[in-house]
């Protein structure tokens, strides 16, 4: 039972660092391997908003996402966009970025146990004997209810529709007089957007670390790999298994292991099927 | 309304195209245009350690020049063979892992353990990563980023090999200038042997991988035999530098597989000139000394060569070695269009 209830939030959890990842993927191609340092930069701005300025936490998270977004679409504006369709650039950049925010945010004194986003609600309820605090029914909750938004926003709004398109065949949506450079830093800026609130979800159970950074990353590089790049219903699908299966193997082996299924199941699944579950990737594109 | 546009005209120099064939034997003034350049390469290597002999800067050389064995390595794969391996720890890691099992469980020597454990920390990287070569671009970038993370993992998890604590005893080379010359004339063996290699037959079918890798196969010829070679020869570099890197220290432990020696070889590269082999070295020669002087501000030197190297990627992704070869062997003028 404890193995079903913890499994589904730990599932969720990890769709929802790594939805962000897929849409950016999704839509311009680009791997944005700065994902996690977005993740814990947003931890820290909502910290300094809430705990250093004072603010109402509510508005400071409305700011904090609002800083988010801005920063990941500054990013593309000024680096990526320069780079993009030049796969190894794209990896490398958008990787340096990432390490100089971290390490950067690591030099500024930000480590240790001293940093962490009070919860929303206090408490726990009880389900079948096993006590789940409210945050995490919250995570849960705010979860389902993101994939729901997303998918009723890609198909019914003119921008989500925009960005469908992007994914589906750039130069067909490019001839029905879609910008697609502005259309990926729409995607970017949502990208960073999600992976922050992703952080302002999830840091709340925890300190906020530099260290989080890389393991959200290679988390969210697993699930969309095993749910195959640019498919959204493949990553949550694939959140489910590798969280099932992390939280599995940390109640029989030890919370050791929790990263080697990550890391092992990206592995394997590019060993033996480069596309993903759901990947809709031409064979010929990613095996010789 | 001014419609006159000018643009650089670049032409080879008179002495570039007379050099190039035979007649470069006719004259001092070719042959010294041509050895010139190998051997202020060459001799500056040899005159390091001598230059600089305090303690300090012999350790920065010696790690200067492991740094260049990967980021020949990671040039190596990434510009000939089309293999974008963001997994320098990886070779780092089993290279240094074994150097140090041979040394302190069979009591092995140095100078004998190094290279071992390059021969068999090749056969082992070749094996563990002969079922990601057919993938491509990304996908092999991934996938070679998790090896190292996830054999740390496994190493931190696991206990074995001893656990955090990683292997303590090692022995350290005879003297340091043993060490430095050691490492110093495996860098420039490798650089020579490396471009004699791209360019002999073999070389020929390597870069064709990259290029076309359907028309090497409609040629008859296995990718992935000329893939696993070439992956053979990039991580003995790689295993060679981690095995140095074990007795340099006498210590080897989880730290092998940071990633620090993923990324600091990419930047040298980007920095130095991607494709060129030479490049690579000689942003090594300038990145690692920069690092090594701002190890005082701690982790702010990650965030100054990660910038370094968003600059180059974005602004001059030629890289120093491309842009000093072209001025050296051409000139430009400006022309109206």
């Amino acid at each position: 039972m404890d193995i079903l209830i913890y499994g589904t939030i730990n599932s969720i959890m990890l769709a929802l660092m790594a939805l962000g990842f897929a849409l950016v993927y999704g839509t311009s191609r680009i791997p944005n391997f700065a994902h996690g340092a977005i993740y814990v930069v947003c931890g820290f701005v909502t910290w300094a908003f809430v705990r250093g300025l004072g603010l109402n936490y509510f508005v400071g998270i409305l700011l904090a996402l609002a800083l988010t977004g801005l920063l990941g679409a500054l990013m593309y504006r000024f680096v990526l966009v320069r780079v993009r369709g030049m796969n190894i650039s794209e990896i490398i950049a958008s990787y340096a970025i990432g390490l100089a925010l971290l390490e950067g945010l690591r030099w500024g004194g930000f480590k240790g146990t001293t940093y962490t986003l009070p919860v929303f609600i206090e408490g726990s309820i009880t389900i079948g004997e096993i006590p789940v605090d409210y945050q995490r029914i919250l995570v849960v909750v705010i979860g389902i209810l993101l994939v729901a938004f997303l998918w009723v926003f890609t198909h019914y709004t003119r921008i989500g529709l925009a960005l469908r398109g992007m994914a589906q065949d750039e130069r067909a949506a490019l001839m029905l007089g879609i910008d697609s450079d502005t259309m990926a830093l729409v995607a970017m800026a949502l990208g960073s957007m999600l992976a922050g609130l992703a952080a302002i979800l999830i840091l709340p159970l925890g300190n906020i670390v530099v260290e989080k950074g890389y393991d959200v990353l290679i988390q969210a590089i697993a699930v969309c790999i095993v749910g195959g790049l640019g498919s959204w219903m493949g990553a949550v699908l694939a959140a489910f298994l590798i969280g099932f299966a992390q939280i599995l193997t940390t109640v029989y082996l030890g919370s050791h292991f929790q990263m080697v299924v990550a890391l092992l199941a990206i592995i394997i699944t590019l060993i033996l099927k480069p596309s993903g579950l759901f990947g809709q990737q031409k064979e010929l594109e990613e095996r010789v | 309304m001014n419609t006159e546009q000018q643009r650089k005209e670049r032409l080879d120099r008179g002495i570039k195209v007379r050099s190039d064939g035979l007649y470069a034997l006719m004259g001092w003034q070719e042959l010294t245009y041509l050895t010139l350049p190998r051997l202020v390469l060459i001799l500056g290597f040899l005159a390091l350690p001598l230059v600089m002999p305090s303690m300090y800067w012999n350790r920065v050389i010696t790690i200067v020049c492991i740094y260049a064995l990967l980021a020949l390595s990671f040039d190596f794969l990434a510009h000939f063979v089309g293999l974008v391996s963001l997994g320098g720890a990886f070779f780092i890691g089993v290279g240094g892992y074994l150097s140090a099992i041979f040394n302190t469980s069979f009591g092995i020597p140095p100078m004998l353990s190094i290279p071992m454990a390059a021969l068999s920390g090749a056969i082992v990287c070749t094996v563990l990563l002969l079922p990601c070569l057919p993938l491509r671009g990304v996908y092999f970038a991934i996938v070679t980023l998790m090896y190292p993370l996830a054999l740390a993992r496994v190493i931190e998890a696991t206990d074995i090999l001893g656990g955090t604590d990683g292997i303590l005893g090692i022995d350290s080379f005879p003297n340091e200038w043993v060490e430095q010359y050691s490492v110093i004339l495996l860098v420039l063996l490798f650089l020579f042997a490396i471009r004699r290699l791209v360019n002999t037959d073999v070389g020929l079918v390597i870069r064709a991988v990259k290029d076309n890798d359907q028309a090497v196969r409609a040629s008859g010829m296995s990718v992935n035999f000329y893939k696993a070679g070439a992956v053979f020869i990039g991580s003995a570099m790689g295993c060679m530098g981690g095995a140095c890197l074990v007795h340099v220290y006498m210590w080897g432990g989880i730290s092998l597989f940071a990633l620090d020696f993923s990324i600091l070889p990419i930047a040298a590269t980007v920095i130095g000139g991607s494709g060129t082999l030479v490049g690579p070295v000689l942003g090594c020669l300038i990145l690692v000394p920069i690092s090594e002087l701002l190890r005082d501000f701690g982790t702010l030197r990650i965030v100054f060569y990660s910038i370094l190297l968003v600059c180059f990627v974005v602004f001059r992704s030629e890289g120093l070695m491309v842009y000093g070869e072209r001025k050296y062997h051409q000139f430009e003028r400006w022309v109206k269009v």
